[in-house]
């Protein structure tokens, strides 16, 4: 009958109407910005470099492999490789950048130079508010301010360090084991007949 | 409570004699043209944040809360945006035309609201025939309308200013013949004396309003249909439809002058809930006896601000008509049931005459609702003969 | 004299549309200016205390008849025509003697008129005018008005038969869906 319709929508709207005042999912609005929506965890900005630990000169992922620099598709990383080494987690001597910038006002956060870092070492930040007064020097983020904890990456991307930090967890396992393996082979050569044959 | 009710005229009369005795009768004509604006201009800043925030609260968002408390100087930082906006005229434009034409649209609306009686005593203008005077203002707007599309050269501005036309008239049918048994029954055309006939309580408590009988029920709907089409209100803004023509014959306008539209659209609304209120709604009259300690500006107010809640209501709900749909719902929908609505208010009217069976209300009742109940279901289906069928599809099978 | 003011604003308002109406020459001004002698003579017929009248005037004459030639200007010319050139007729002298002549008794029959020799005229007291226009409408007046809306009637089927279009493709719009279907069907078959 013509007018149903009408009458049935004229109940949803009073509905909404009445209700927005005290069920919250009939007001849906976030007051940006007292309030402000988390971000999902793949939200990709700008990338940072992570480091472990508390000291980003010891713990900083980085090995300055330059990969990152050669795939990203603008062309916004610079990196210049140190000439002295320092260990990583497992206690490999790996390189380390002297300088690493990245140009944000170039940077369109494609989220490619994580693809394919090899280290976990740059990923995808979160912060959005990057407003500058003048366009060239503070658009250029450099090491120290690219550093970011381990724990600041678990607390924007928990899914993906969890699984890093397991991966990582289980390889200085693996290590570990290794060189108390083959440090108790050295201490004790005559229980193994190989070493015992050749020594 | 008489001096509650009656507050504003004695205290108009004192301030009027305050001036030298020649000039009275200019003085008193002075205030209240400056008492209805001022109402009126306050009328209009409340509804337009009312309106925002109550079509935000509909669509599941809060409407603006950043100006003053709640929002509530939100019509303050508007009105100085739109006087401070450049007033651009296009170059190939008329300008006497582009330059009269929001005059025009607002003028005679003011004129409108002399008739309406806001209170007991409190009508400016008591004329004999005020309803009528009332539909001659609102179909001189149209020319107004006219001019502001025409006069901006420009085709969106024609084309939605000859839909705009079009639309107006055409609903100016319905909306005068849906108050034709009003005028009727009560045996006169001015409003005041259509507020007096709708006193007087049946049973002891129920109002005599004319909305509590099935033609005057039926005669309400019809207004406010037509009114809501004569303000080019959504459902029926398809003149000025941001998504269809730009906005239609107020394209060329910017700064002051749309802001003069904007404010004629509303003036507009005001006029037609008012006319609504005075000829369904009982007036400046308590809707029971208990309640009429209340001073009578009060009810005529609260019924004038339900009635803009009801329109608000009607924006946020319905989509917008097109235009063929809106045309076909004036002439084969809406006329038909007017004119079927008078009939079966002057069968209400003459029926306890007839003696019999007839004198009893409920009798009278029964068969005024079935003179309207059937016409209305025949005439909706003739309308929209798909509704509430199954959606076949040609391919989606 | 204050109280004649409304007055002669509305005789300025009323005779400067009327000059202007027929001495502008933009067609669409000539138009709006012949809509503000209409209200202006609406006004006149208000402080006559015809109400009733007024209304009527202001509903028909400017919201109507207005639209009416502003639509007739529109649809047919565009509103674009300039006069060219001073219209001069070869027998201009004789055409000023012809309208002295009539102004000239026009002028006086006027103001020989009963009416106007009466120099205090009242208004007369009518109480409830509407009505008393209504009851004559419906006893002394009846068939004027039924003439009336005779003749309404036969222009509204007339404007009707003018604006109707014969679209012989606009049936086959209107067939159901589901023929629709099968003669696609059987078309893509074929």
């Amino acid at each position: 009958m013509l007018g149903s319709g009408i009458i049935k929508g004229f109940i949803e709207t009073g509905r909404n109407f009445a209700e927005s005042y005290f069920v919250p999912e009939r007001l849906t609005t976030v007051q940006y910005p007292e309030e402000q929506l988390p971000p999902h965890e793949n939200t990709r900005t700008i990338p940072f470099l992570v480091y472990d630990a508390s000291d980003p000169a010891v713990g900083l992922r980085c090995t300055a492999c330059q990969i990152c620099e050669q795939e990203c598709p603008p062309g916004c990383i610079r990196i210049v490789k140190d000439t002295t080494k320092k260990p990583d987690f497992v206690g490999k001597m790996q390189f380390q950048p002297a300088v690493f910038e990245i140009d944000i006002s170039v940077c369109m956060g494609c989220g490619i130079c994580a693809e394919v870092c090899p280290f976990d070492s740059i990923k995808m930040d979160h912060v959005f508010n990057l407003c500058a007064v003048e366009r060239l020097e503070s658009m250029l983020v450099r090491k120290e301010r690219l550093a970011k904890s381990n724990d600041y990456f678990r607390s924007i991307h928990p899914r993906e360090a969890r699984e890093i930090d397991a991966q990582r967890g289980e390889e200085k396992a693996k290590a570990e084991a290794k060189t108390r393996a083959a440090a108790a082979a050295k201490a004790s050569p005559a229980t193994n007949p190989v070493c015992g044959a050749a020594a | 409570m008489n001096w509650l009710d009656q507050i504003f005229v004695t205290s108009g009369h004192q301030l009027v004699s305050l001036a030298p005795a020649s000039l009275q009768p200019a003085a008193s004509v002075l205030l209240t043209i400056a008492a209805i604006m001022a109402v009126c201009g306050g009328c209009f800043a409340l509804t337009t944040i009312i309106e925002r925030k109550g079509l935000g609260r509909i669509q599941n968002r809060r409407g603006p809360n950043r100006v003053g408390p709640c929002g509530l100087f939100q019509p303050l930082a508007d009105g100085l945006k739109m006087l401070t906006k450049e007033d651009i005229v296009p170059s190939s434009a008329d300008k006497a035309a582009h330059f009269l034409a929001p005059i025009i649209l607002t003028v005679p609306i003011w004129l409108t609201f002399s008739l309406l009686p806001f209170g007991r005593n409190m009508a400016a203008l008591n004329l004999d025939s005020g309803v009528l005077f009332f539909f001659a203002l609102g179909s001189a707007t149209e020319l107004a309308v006219f001019m502001a599309g025409w006069s901006s050269q420009n085709k969106y501005s024609v084309l939605g200013a000859m839909r705009a036309i079009a639309q107006m008239i055409s609903y100016e049918v319905p909306l005068a013949l849906a108050t034709v048994p009003v005028l009727m029954l009560a045996g006169s055309l001015s409003l005041v004396d259509i507020v007096q006939a709708q006193g007087g309580y049946a049973l002891g408590f129920v109002p005599r309003w004319n909305v509590l009988t099935p033609w005057g029920l039926v005669g309400f709907g019809l207004f406010l249909t037509a009114a809501t089409a004569e303000s080019n209100r959504s459902p029926f803004d398809l003149p000025e439809g941001e998504s269809e023509l730009i906005a239609g014959y107020l394209t060329e306008y910017s700064g002051f002058k749309y802001a003069l539209f904007f404010l004629g659209e509303y003036l507009g609304l005001f006029a037609v809930s008012g006319l609504g209120v005075t000829l369904f709604l009982g007036g400046w009259r308590a809707p029971l006896p208990i309640l009429e300690w209340a001073p009578s500006w009060f009810w005529f107010g609260g019924k004038f601000s339900a009635l803009i809640f009801v329109f608000i209501w009607a924006r946020g709900t319905l989509p917008r008509l097109r235009l063929d749909q809106l045309l076909n719902l004036a002439w084969k929908f809406l006329v038909p049931m007017a004119l079927i609505n008078m009939l079966a208010a002057a069968i209400w009217h003459l029926s306890p005459q007839w003696g019999g069976v007839f004198t009893s209300p409920p009798m009278r009742w029964l068969l005024t609702a079935a003179m309207l109940v059937f016409p209305y279901v025949w005439l909706g289906r003739a309308v929209n003969p798909r509704a509430g069928a199954k959606r076949e599809y040609a391919y989606a099978e | 004299m204050p109280n004649n003011i409304p007055f002669y604003l509305a005789a300025a308002v009323t005779l400067g549309g009327a000059i202007a109406a027929m001495s502008l020459r933009n067609l669409v001004h000539c138009a709006l200016c012949a809509a503000g002698a209409f209200a202006g003579l609406g006004a006149i017929y208000l402080q006559l205390g015809a109400e009733f009248v007024a209304a009527a005037q202001v509903l028909v004459y400017v919201g109507a008849i207005a639209m009416l030639i502003v639509f007739a200007i529109l649809l047919t010319r565009g509103g674009k025509v300039k006069l060219t050139a001073r219209q001069t007729a070869p027998n201009r002298f004789v055409g000023f003697l012809i309208v002295l002549l009539v102004c000239a008794s026009l002028a006086g029959s006027i103001l020989r008129s009963p009416s106007l020799q009466a120099r205090t005229l009242a208004l007369p007291e009518v109480t409830a005018p509407a009505q008393r226009i209504g009851e004559n409408l419906m006893t002394a007046y009846v068939l004027p008005l039924e003439t009336v809306g005779l003749l309404l009637t036969a222009a509204m089927l007339g404007a009707v038969v003018l604006a109707i279009r014969e679209e012989p493709e606009a049936r086959l719009r209107s067939e159901p869906t589901a023929q629709r279907r099968q003669a696609l069907e059987e078309a893509n078959i074929s």
